[in-house]
């Protein structure tokens, strides 16, 4: 582990967050969400010359999340933090775009033909179009025990806390690539890593089950569900069943890592637009919803496939889709 | 030492151009045992290097024992961030990766004649006038730690009441267990209650509050 801390990046303070013009003003366009997404329909908004306000709890959303990327093109390896640099770089180049970080936004609304972002400090901006870009936040496992230990041994950001499980038993839940990066954080840590999956494959690319099939301490369980976590005031044990066999068993482990998927962060529309059953914005191919003047863009939405690389094109489209919708409405 | 890298170098020179007050590092080391104490100690020379407003002092844990008892430090490495007084401010373990940024930050900070608390936080925090000591438990790859560590000094830094550590939990495992670390940021307050520490100023300050009272 030694050597790890001094291989560790220093990581530069950001300079001032909050870059605001007139918020009186009625913006072209409002961008809710400063991910891969959001910032990216930023940049293209800033070259049509639309008068744009950013509003977003952080920038990078899910990249900061994340330790290596592997696939985005044009870097063959980049970390989420040095890419999500870039990206604000990129960004904050256009004087014509506000920003307003450190915030989130509670709740949109109508108001003549305007689209009103309230925030969840009472103020509100007021913009001719909007697009979503809020993407997605961790799923919880809603088994028992769950809600009663986190931050007593129930993990959902690896990256954060593996240094804290050095030589202990730990269980990962989820056998996508969330899951088995984690896996990949804790495995020159953790003693033992049981890995359980709900299916009988593993959904995680190939190439990441490369890099663990053959560690020591990799106990996988396909075809397992959790039944409950277990502990008073830290986390003792987990239950899970096979769902071929039925058996139950209790592992005596002490962190668990929940890593099922993410939920889509589309609360603040939901008295304008209806979701889909997994909460999600329906959009078309030109990320437009079925309110005229309202898009959506990257993970929030209904696009296949929940990638960097999907965002920043989902981020472009909907930001030329307000442009042109724009142009008809003058 | 160069853990500094040139460009961030470049960048840090720009900052520090701001610093209002002196800053003093001073930092407690013991060249043959402490992990990371050479590292801690060769990051901030670098980054003194970069500033003329910033000072460093390096003192012995084993052999200076007066200024161990002066800046009351009971673990290494551990650097006291000093302006025009001891706030209370420290870092116990190397401040690498996301804490460099609760560094830099802390630095600005400490240095500024301006308080960067919100009126409402001020007005807060005159309700604390009894001894309060807040651990903060990070990890160097948390995104989410610096901004629990940038609050807590600066209460640190507006009432003398409260003294604020940064604590690296992997090299401090005794403490990590003793408070039954799990995750992070976790606030320690007074060796006793503690909370997530992931949270706006305003709530940070409420937790805090609401600990003590
Ligand atoms: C651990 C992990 C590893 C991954 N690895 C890869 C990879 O290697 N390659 C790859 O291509 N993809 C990867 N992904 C997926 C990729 O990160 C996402 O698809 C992409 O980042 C989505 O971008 P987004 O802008 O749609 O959403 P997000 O990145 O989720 O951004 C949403 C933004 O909106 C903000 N926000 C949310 N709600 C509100 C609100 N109410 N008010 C204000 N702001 C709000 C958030 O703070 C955030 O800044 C990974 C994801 C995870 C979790």
């Amino acid at each position: 582990m030694g050597s790890d801390i001094l291989n560790l990046e220093l990581i530069l303070p950001e300079d001032e967050q909050e870059r605001i013009s007139n918020s009186d003003d009625i913006y072209d366009l409002l961008i809710i969400g400063g991910g891969s997404a959001g910032m990216t329909s930023a940049v293209y908004a800033a070259r049509k010359q639309m008068k744009t306000l950013l509003i977003s709890k952080d920038l990078g959303g899910q990249l900061l999340w994340t330790s290596d990327i592997e696939n985005y093109m044009g870097y063959q390896y980049i970390t989420g933090r040095e890419l999500t640099d870039k990206f604000k770089a990129q960004m904050q180049q256009f004087p014509i775009v506000d920003i307003i970080t450190g915030i989130n936004v509670e709740k949109i609304s109508r108001q003549d033909n305007l689209f009103l972002a309230l925030t969840e400090n009472g103020k509100s901006y007021r913009g001719k179009t909007i697009i979503i870009a809020t993407g997605k936040r961790y799923r919880p496992l809603n088994v028992p025990g769950e809600k009663e230990l986190v931050g007593k041994g129930i993990s959902y950001c690896a990256t954060c806390d593996a240094p804290l499980y050095k030589g202990k038993d730990v269980a990962v839940i989820g056998g996508g690539n969330s899951g088995i990066t984690s896996v990949i954080d804790l495995r020159n840590i953790s003693n033992n890593i049981y890995v359980i999956n709900n299916s009988n494959v593993w959904q995680a690319d190939p190439v990441l089950i490369e890099r663990i099939k053959d560690a020591e301490n990799f106990i996988p369980m396909l075809s397992h569900n959790v039944l409950a976590i277990h502990g008073k005031d830290s986390v003792t044990g987990i239950t899970v069943q096979s769902i071929k066999t039925g058996e139950q068993k209790t592992l005596d482990i002490q962190g668990v890592f929940i890593e099922i998927g993410l939920l889509p962060n589309s609360e603040l529309v939901k008295e304008i637009i209806s979701l889909t059953d997994l909460g999600e914005i329906m959009v078309d191919c030109g990320c437009r919803t079925a309110v005229p003047g309202l898009f959506g863009a990257g993970d929030v939405t209904t696009v296949p496939e929940k990638q960097i690389g999907v965002a920043i094109g989902e981020g472009i489209k909907a930001s030329l889709s307000a442009y042109k919708y724009l142009l008809r409405m003058t | 030492m160069g853990l500094i890298k040139e460009s961030q170098q470049e960048q840090l020179k720009e900052k520090f151009k701001d610093l209002d007050e002196k800053i003093k590092l001073i930092v407690f080391t013991q060249e043959m045992e402490c992990q990371y104490c050479r590292e801690t100690r060769g990051l901030m020379e670098d980054l003194a290097d970069l500033a003329d407003k910033i000072d460093i002092e390096v003192y012995d844990f084993v052999n200076d024992k007066e200024k161990v008892e002066e800046y009351n430090i009971d673990k290494i490495p551990a650097t006291v961030v000093e302006g025009e007084k001891d706030y209370g401010v420290r870092f116990y373990g190397i401040p690498a990766g996301y804490e460099f940024t609760s560094l830099v930050a802390t630095i600005m900070n400490i240095s500024s004649s301006e308080s960067e608390l919100s009126e409402k936080t001020i007005e807060e925090l005159k309700k604390i006038d009894k001894p309060l000591n807040i651990d903060i438990f990070v990890t160097l790859t948390c995104p989410y730690c610096p901004n629990a560590v940038e609050i807590a000094h600066k209460l640190a830094k507006e009432n003398d009441f409260i003294k604020s550590n940064m604590i690296e939990s992997s090299e401090f495992p005794e403490l990590m267990q003793k408070n039954n670390i799990t995750s992070v940021p976790t606030v320690v307050v007074n060796n006793d209650m503690n909370f997530p520490g992931n949270l706006p100023e305003k709530e940070f300050v409420d937790n805090l509050i609401k600990a003590v009272t």
